[in-house]
């Protein structure tokens, strides 16, 4: 790791003043940001530690039914408090192992915005909005490619709000080496409609399947998929598998998903 | 450089370090405590878990800076002062938990943090919480069955040796 400086604010207002200084960076629960820094993948001159903010931790229900989620709140925090939402909650327990759900926090996965992360498909098929320092950004704003967000320099996520469905499911083929998400696939049945968004496959990171979404806005069973599928074309292919291999899971993985939610 | 403290197995601990000092290095260098061991340094294998104010982390994802005014617990302080070993460790000992003993550290911690949450894990539950504990000489069996033993749960029922 280069040299850098760290800084612990307690408040909200002291970590957005030292965030504008030249080349400082916001450190959440570190679980991917200090690997990074080991491997000189990034280099701050300044880190400013956000886990000394109480008012960024915490679970509440907003007035419209909205699950409202700290930006700095743990995975094991949400996995634990999230019982309103519960395939929130399931999918925050299955994040990494205890250790890393102990550290790692929504606000440092979303904007890391890593393309098999789990936090950006539930965000992505809740339609969900992301409320950062500076503004509210729709979920179908927020995520701008691999690694890439609609995030500005020093602007800091404070909060999640889901909406709450009536039914939904994660579901997570593991690449059990590093725990993430080969395919990931999470599906949400609202009032207006169903949403369907795959984290893992993509090299573009999370994406909404409409066709499938349409679909299972009609019918929403499993066999309401029958005949749709995806091309490998554009999908992130690996050791770990091909473009059509991912592609094929993704509908394998929506499908269950679907008969999770029931 | 600046200095920090924390409360180290019960004693009040305190050191300089820079940013980049990880709580492992603060633990092993600063503080002569090397029963934390680094395995991998890429927050993969577990070797390094400690409890930050009675959560399990691994100690080398962990800026030493973050640990201010924690209580921070590692295999150091689970012994009892007159060496008698904790019941997890007895028990490892017990069911030949370890080989090399290199990941038993960690081993430990990541159960003790188990067992504070989850007093009777099944022996899925305690296979699941040690996914990010990698073990490279036992096979996990007899650690499995050593943490349940811990737990004063029957081991006959998990397979033999
Ligand atoms: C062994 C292991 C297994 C893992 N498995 C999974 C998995 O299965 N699924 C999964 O989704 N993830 C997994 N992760 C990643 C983990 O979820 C991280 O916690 C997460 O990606 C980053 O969150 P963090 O709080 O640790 O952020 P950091 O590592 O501290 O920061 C990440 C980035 O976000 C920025 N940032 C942090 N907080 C904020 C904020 N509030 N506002 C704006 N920017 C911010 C930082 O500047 C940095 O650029 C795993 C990690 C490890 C080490
Ligand atoms: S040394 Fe910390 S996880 Fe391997
Ligand atoms: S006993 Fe050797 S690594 Fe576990």
């Amino acid at each position: 790791m280069y040299a850098f400086e760290i800084d612990r604010p307690m408040t909200l207002a002291d970590a957005v003043k030292a965030l504008g200084a030249e080349e400082a960076q916001a450190l959440g629960g570190g679980q991917t940001l200090i690997p990074a820094l080991k491997a000189r993948l990034a280099a701050p001159a300044r880190l400013v530690s956000l886990s000394g903010i109480a008012g960024l931790k915490g679970i509440c229900t907003a007035d419209d039914g909205a699950l409202c989620i700290g930006g700095g709140t743990t995975h094991a925090e949400v996995a634990a408090g999230a019982g309103a939402y519960p395939a929130l909650a399931a999918l925050a327990a299955n994040i990494g192992d205890p250790a890393v759900r102990n550290r790692g926090t929504i606000g440092g996965s979303l904007a890391n915005n890593d393309p098999s992360a789990c936090y950006p498909a539930a965000v992505l098929g809740s339609g969900a909005t992301v409320v950062t320092t500076n503004r509210k950004i729709a979920a179908d704003d927020f995520f701008e490619g691999m690694f890439t967000t609609a995030l500005e320099d020093g602007e800091i996520i404070t909060e999640v709000r889901f909406p709450v469905p009536a039914a939904a499911s994660y579901q997570k083929f593991e690449q059990p080496a590093s725990r993430f998400a080969l395919v990931g696939v999470f599906v949400a049945k609202y009032a207006e409609g169903v949403r369907v968004a795959v984290t893992g496959a993509s090299e573009e990171g999370v994406f909404r399947w409409s066709e499938a979404e349409a679909a299972l806005t009609a019918r929403f069973t499993p066999d309401a998929l029958e005949g749709l599928s995806l091309s490998g074309e554009g999908m992130i292919s690996d050791l770990h598998g091909s473009g059509a291999y991912r592609a094929h899971l993704v509908g394998v993985m929506t499908r269950r998903a679907v008969a999770a939610a029931g | 450089m600046p200095e920090v403290s924390m409360t180290v197995n019960g004693k009040p601990a305190k050191g300089q370090i820079e940013g980049r000092t990880l709580l492992v290095d603060f633990l092993r260098d600063t503080l002569g405590l090397t029963g934390t061991h680094v395995g991998c340094d890429t927050s993969q294998c577990g070797a390094c878990v400690v409890h930050v104010d009675g959560r399990a982390v691994k100690a080398c994802t962990m800026f030493a800076a973050e640990a201010e005014g924690a209580e921070v617990r590692t295999i150091e302080g689970m012994a009892e002062p007159d060496g008698t070993l904790h019941p997890i460790q007895q028990a490892f000992q017990d069911h030949h938990g370890l080989q090399c003993g290199f990941c038993t550290p960690g081993m430990v911690m990541s159960a003790a943090a188990l067992l504070a949450e989850n007093p009777t894990p099944s022996e899925a539950e305690i296979r699941d919480y040690l996914e990010g504990n990698i073990c490279r000489c036992t096979g996990y069996h007899n650690i499995v069955k050593a943490i349940l033993a811990a737990s004063g749960q029957d081991v006959s029922r998990i397979a033999a040796e």
